[in-house]
């Protein structure tokens, strides 16, 4: 089974400091990781191959540091690796990033494509889909349990009250939660093979035959940030003192509405 | 040429969702500065009799997909019949709820059509009068007002603003080039309309040709949801316990109370080592850094190595007999009371709130 595998590198968000005065992230010395959700698509993977048998290729688009999360990939196990970086890439959305990533995985070619949910940094959870669209292949989003039975995929997907066990044909794209397993570390002798294998690097001009430049890149992006800014400075607290038992509840109550927390 | 505001409804085993209505109720006003209409896409199965109460809640048309391959929701045959649908009646604006199903449809909706989506939106403007006044009294913005005035009023896009980087910012996001603009926006942010039970307008059956050949997945099996390991630090809630709570059994009533805001149980270093709970849910210097939307602090005074635990929370609430203690001087809200009678009172209140929310028929 040829197994492919879409990963970020992301900032560590719980890391993330806002310049009080600018409202701007300040991202300077936050290290970078690959994304939770992303690690254990990576992991579901290795476990498939070790189950059918086949390979493992992990792929991800984003500046050349990006190299740092494939070597960690493939000090993981996986066997090959692609990175995805061009400046006629830089700024796209999930749409054109989309493109992009399909394109890629167009050529490379696979069974299975696994891809987190969403990215701890955008959190939009669109890729995944967007890249099912573009490879006209079925998806299954928020897997949390994976299983092979031949031709097919048995996932059990997660909704908010419930789950499915949904059964998909190959070829197919499953998106994957972190809680779907608990990531294996690196082995020391993969750390050390990780960087004796080569990280296929692929840029504009190996893409370009097979996407519409138009569609991809800042300008190509359907969406564009209008504006962007941090919250609000925190006022001082109040403090509320001898209240009655239901006068205390009621302002409780009344700040859990106003702020939407049920 | 592009008009009106879809909203695409979500049901599941035939009850509408909430955020449909909350959905409907904001494009009511977006549709009234747009000189527009809402119009909301239902469907399913067996479902025609559920467009009046969309009506009552604002819509002033309904479009009816009703087909056995739409009574459970699956992917393909959800994005074929919106898609076929946005391709006949071209709206200027589509909206989904920012739940798993809309946001594992939505995407690949915007990716059929080749248009933009904004995911998980917390706010939409058109008026741009309403998105300075936004920006200027509850952003960062208020400490650069020369900006925010000097934005073109006479632009009537769609301004999605969403959260990232885990909240620690805002970003506004246009899609100005393509046709629909479309949005999941998350659940419980837009306010809930009232309904008007008297209200009128036209319902119409779509036959978009989706049917049981479009499945591409076979649902096998309906579960229940899985019983997670508990992580304090991915909960959007913590009701936390202290001195206060007074022992063991201390924690009982936090933890119902927890459980109906769908939150978690953490505590302060004295219940971890008094052996009331157990270790992985302390917060602290020597427990977890939490960064939750509330943190509920119940008898805990708020030594500093418990509040470098959770100063990055979200907004707190401190019940506390001591008004002058460092907790309740932290805290966005300090009750000072006896938690012991207030925690339950307070979960009685949110049972009722929640009950009241309940949408029916």
């Amino acid at each position: 089974m040829k197994i492919l595998v879409c990963i970020k590198q992301v900032p560590d968000t719980a890391e993330v400091k806002l310049d009080p005065k600018t409202g701007r992230l300040i991202r300077e010395g936050v290290p970078s990781i690959i994304n939770h959700d992303d690690k254990a698509g990576i992991e579901a993977a290795l476990k498939l191959r070790d189950e059918v048998g086949g390979t493992v290729t992990v792929v991800t688009m984003g500046p050349p540091q990006a190299d740092v999360a494939l070597r960690e990939a493939l000090a993981m196990g996986c066997d090959d690796a692609y990175l995805l970086s061009a400046r006629e890439f830089g700024g796209s959305d999930t749409y054109a990033t989309a493109t992009i990533i399909a394109t890629a995985l167009k050529k490379i070619g696979f069974d299975v494509v696994i891809t987190g949910r969403q990215a701890i940094d955008g959190d939009t959870a669109q890729v995944g889909p967007q890249i099912a669209e573009q490879l006209g292949v079925p998806q299954v989003s928020y897997c949390e349990e994976l299983k092979v039975d031949g031709d097919y995929m048995i996932v059990r997907r997660q909704f908010e009250d419930q789950s499915h066990l949904l059964k998909v044909k190959t070829p197919c794209l499953i998106t994957c939660l972190a809680e779907l397993n608990e990531p294996r570390y690196m082995s020391v002798y993969g750390i050390v093979d990780a960087y004796k294998k080569d990280v296929t690097v692929w840029g504009f001009n190996d893409l370009k035959d097979n996407l519409n430049p138009d569609w991809i890149g800042l300008q190509g992006s359907p969406t564009n940030v209008f504006l962007s800014f941090g919250k609000k400075q925190k006022d001082a607290g109040t403090v509320l003192e001898n209240l009655s038992e239901d006068e205390a509840v009621q302002a409780i109550m009344d700040k859990l509405i106003e702020r939407h927390l049920i | 040429m592009s008009k009106d505001i879809f909203v695409v409804v979500e049901q599941r085993d035939g009850v509408v969702q909430k955020v449909s209505m909350e959905l409907i109720g904001e494009s009511v006003k977006l549709a009234g500065d747009l000189g527009e209409n809402v119009v909301a896409v239902l469907l399913g199965h067996n479902i025609k009799d559920k467009a009046q109460l969309l009506i009552e809640y604002g819509a002033s048309k309904v479009l009816v997909v009703d087909e056995p391959v739409l009574e459970h929701y699956t992917t393909e045959p959800y994005v074929k019949a919106v898609d076929y649908i946005v391709r006949k009646y071209e709206p200027n604006i589509v909206l989904f709820g920012a739940s798993s199903i809309g946001r594992d449809m939505a995407p690949r909706i915007a990716g059929r059509l080749h248009t933009g989506l904004t995911a998980d939106c917390t706010r939409l403007d058109i008026k741009v009068s309403n998105y300075q006044e936004y920006l200027l009294t509850k952003t960062s913005m208020e400490n650069n007002p020369d900006k925010v005035n000097s934005l073109d009023t006479s632009d009537t896009f769609l301004k999605m603003t969403r959260p990232a980087f885990g909240g620690n910012v805002m970003a506004t996001i246009v899609c100005r080039n393509y046709k629909p603009q479309m949005a999941t926006v998350r659940p419980g942010v837009m306010e809930m309309p009232v309904r008007n039970k008297d209200a009128k307008g036209e319902i119409e059956m779509v036959d978009t040709g989706v049917s049981m050949a479009d499945m591409n997945v076979e649902i096998l099996e309906v579960l229940p949801k899985k019983e997670k390991a508990v992580d304090i630090t991915e909960a959007k809630i913590l009701v936390s316990g202290g001195r206060g709570v007074g022992g063991p059994e201390g924690y009982d009533p936090l933890r119902a109370l927890a459980k109906e805001l769908g939150g978690e149980v953490s505590s302060s270093r004295i219940g971890v080592d008094n052996g009331w709970i157990e270790k992985d849910r302390q917060v602290g210097q020597t427990g977890k850094t939490v960064r939750p939307q509330l943190y509920l602090a119940c008898g805990i005074s708020g030594a500093i190595q418990h509040q470098a635990g959770m100063e990055g929370s979200e907004f707190i609430i401190a019940i506390n007999k001591d008004p002058l203690c460092p907790m309740m001087q932290l805290a966005d809200l300090g009750i000072q009371g006896d938690l012991k009678k207030i925690v339950p009172k307070l979960t009685e209140a949110v049972i009722k709130y929640k009950q009241g929310l309940a949408v029916d028929k």
